[in-house]
């Protein structure tokens, strides 16, 4: 509580205390010899009651505030969070091709496309991009097919302005599949590119 | 001899007068020893005239390969297979020394085994053989065995002319039923076989195969399946000696390169490695070069590295296009492999040096193809592939003299051959049981065989025979 506040209040409580005073003069005309003001003592109790009082209002006040700071720093640190959480898994999220293809698809487009700028912000970073295919096909044709696709994905990147030198390419063909079903559903989700962060993954700069 | 001794080809309808083809190798009772020992000589050089008196190849089609000194695997009428009785062997592990003649004999596929009470009616107490029970019984031939210390005698009774044709002692090694000695009588029963049929057996071989990220290798009948390399491997193909082999290492993080590991140390070394791609590496025959698919970022391309160490240099220019799977001529002059560079995976056969490629599976089943995985026979005659058919791989074989293509599988997906040394049986993976498992087929017949069983077997390589033939000497 403000020191203009507390003069206040001592100011009330005394007027207060006064006009209970007057009051009670006003209704009866007594004989008994009281004086017209509070006491010393009464002044003095009314001020101590009214510091503890503007002391806990502060206090309150104080910690709503430190509250207050504490949540918005909290939610900015979620909202972080979540920001780098989401820049890692638009990183690291996995495109996918056609049968026996390795052309970028258009629904793979924006994927890609919503990696460069993370890509530019975060130099220090490096990626491995690593192609699979389906169970269909030649076990060692199709590490050629995972490389292609890998190949394929590293020049969509540097095309736009990804430096080569941070995108590593690997193939594991068909020997790494996510699921073991013999349908396409399966297969569509087996022939893929995945992404991982190799270096500089620990504190990403977000771009706005 | 003469060259009208040559079998030129099935004659059929026509009985067979002479089961035994072991005619050049028939030793008279009658001659000294020399003369016996002389015809052995002789008849590898009939044999290669035999090769010599072999139709010309068809214009324009890749010249034979036909190296010389290899036996000509003779043709024969099936339906006339000679019967064959191996008698009971006496003694200690007698019982697994007959199996394993019996059973090697019966998986050549030349020749029928006699099973049961007829095997064994035609010893006579005392050790002889009866050869009136043996002809009522089927059996044209039999086969007589004995355990000696630190070998095997064979013996063969030719039935038709009552008397014994062959006997030799052969070297046993390794603890009794151990894979080495079991090796030592697959050798005996080759060398039976060529006895029988001339054409020696391939019983004592084995195959390496892709099992739960490791090589393994597993005998010619299906024993010993073992693990032979270390985790991340690949792709693995022999080296002519039968002493080591190369393949593929994938490692955890995508990387790729080509080792070469020594079967009796287990020790490996790194033959090629740094770009994306390493893998289907081969070994050329002279057993000098190892040739595989390399790959950095734009396509695949076939390589070569000597297998002593040293700096790759480039095979096929593929411009970008996908080029696998290499597989040499027995001569080594030319490569067999899979390539993209059509559009679509196609077999073509190229020069060693890479130059001249030209597409081998010319033919058209109305589908987009899908053809891959070549193993060029190693009488060259022959290059086996695996070719996408109504939406399911089978094993085809493509005859080099004639451009005719035959199809050997039909039930489940069926891929990724490797010949035996016989050019005649195939090692190859199928998922007709569900897992994938090995399997061996006769190109001849049809007939097939699980080889594997239990966890998923893939990536089947064949040996070169294990065991050298024994040298010509007094077979008796």
């Amino acid at each position: 509580m403000t020191p203009t506040r507390a003069r206040v209040v001592r100011t009330v409580v005394l007027g207060t205390l006064a006009l209970t005073s007057l009051a009670a003069c006003r209704r009866k005309p007594t004989p008994t010899p009281t004086p017209s003001g509070p006491t010393a003592e009464e002044l003095a109790r009314a001020d101590s009651i009214a510091k503890a009082n503007a002391d806990r209002a502060r206090a309150d006040s104080i910690a709503a505030r430190e509250r207050a700071v504490r949540d918005s720093i909290a939610a900015a640190n979620r909202t972080r969070d979540e920001a780098l959480a989401a820049a890692r898994a638009a990183l690291t999220a996995p495109v996918y091709f056609d049968y026996d293809a390795a052309a970028i698809r258009d629904d793979s487009r924006e994927q890609l496309e919503a990696k460069i700028p993370l890509l530019t912000a975060n130099p220090g970073i490096r990626i491995r991009i690593a192609g699979h295919t389906d169970e269909r096909g030649s076990d060692e044709y199709n590490l050629a097919l995972g490389q292609r696709r890998a190949a394929s994905v590293k020049a969509f990147l540097s095309e736009r302005g990804v430096d080569a030198g941070r995108v590593e390419i690997v193939s594991f063909g068909k020997e790494r599949p996510t699921c073991e079903g013999q349908d396409e559903s399966c297969f569509s989700r087996n022939r893929r590119a995945e992404f991982e962060l190799t270096a500089g993954g620990e504190s990403l700069t977000v771009p706005r | 001899m003469s060259a009208d001794r040559c079998p030129t080809g099935a004659r059929p309808g026509t009985p067979d007068a002479r089961p035994l083809r072991a005619a050049p190798l028939r030793v008279s009772r009658t001659l000294p020893l020399l003369v016996a020992v002389a015809a052995l000589a002789a008849a590898p050089l009939v044999l290669r005239a035999c090769a010599d008196a072999q139709p010309p190849a068809r214009p324009g089609a890749p010249t034979d390969t036909l190296p010389a000194g290899v036996s000509v695997r003779l043709d024969y009428d099936p339906r006339v297979r000679p019967g064959v009785a191996v008698l009971p062997v006496a003694g200690q592990h007698g019982d697994s020394v007959r199996a394993i003649l019996q059973r090697d004999l019966d998986y050549g596929d030349r020749v029928t085994v006699l099973t049961g009470k007829a095997a064994d009616a035609p010893a006579l107490p005392g050790g002889r053989v009866s050869y009136d029970l043996a002809k009522t019984l089927g059996a044209l031939a039999v086969v007589e065995a004995r355990l000696t210390s630190g070998g095997i005698r064979v013996t063969l009774h030719d039935v038709a002319n009552r008397r014994v044709l062959a006997a030799r002692d052969l070297p046993v090694t390794g603890l009794p039923l151990s894979a080495q000695w079991r090796l030592s009588i697959h050798a005996a029963a080759d060398e039976t076989e060529r006895w029988i049929t001339g054409v020696r057996g391939i019983a004592a071989t084995r195959v390496l195969f892709v099992r739960e990220r490791r090589v393994w290798m597993v005998d010619a009948d299906g024993e010993n399946a073992r693990p032979v390399s270390d985790g991340g491997a690949l792709s693995p193909a022999w080296a002519p000696g039968g002493d080591l082999f190369v393949h593929a290492v994938l490692d955890d993080a995508g990387r790729q390169r080509i080792v070469a590991r020594s079967i009796a140390t287990g020790t490996s070394r790194t033959l090629a490695s740094g770009g994306t791609t390493n893998i289907t590496p081969v070994v050329a025959p002279d057993g000098q070069t190892v040739v595989y698919a390399h790959g950095e970022e734009t396509g695949t391309d076939l390589f070569a590295v000597p297998m002593a160490g040293g700096a790759s240099r480039r095979v096929t220019v593929g411009r970008g296009t996908d080029n696998v799977s290499p597989s040499f001529s027995p001569d080594g002059r030319r490569l067999a492999f899979a390539s993209g560079r059509s559009g679509h995976p196609e077999v073509y056969i190229a020069d060693a040096d890479g130059t001249g490629a030209e597409l081998l599976t010319d033919f058209d089943f109305g589908e987009r193809n899908y053809r891959s995985n070549p193993d060029w026979s190693p009488d060259g005659r022959v290059v086996a592939f695996q070719s996408l058919t109504n939406g399911q791989f089978q094993v085809m074989t493509l005859s080099l003299r004639d451009r005719t293509v035959k199809r050997h599988t039909d039930a489940g997906r069926n891929e990724d051959p490797s010949f035996a040394p016989d050019s005649r049986h195939v090692v190859f993976t199928s998922t007709r049981t569900g897992v994938p498992q090995l399997f061996v087929l006769d190109t001849e017949t049809g007939r097939t065989r699980q080889l594997t069983t239990g966890g998923s077997s893939r990536m089947a390589a064949w040996s070169p025979p294990l065991v050298g033939a024994p040298a010509a000497g007094a077979p008796r």
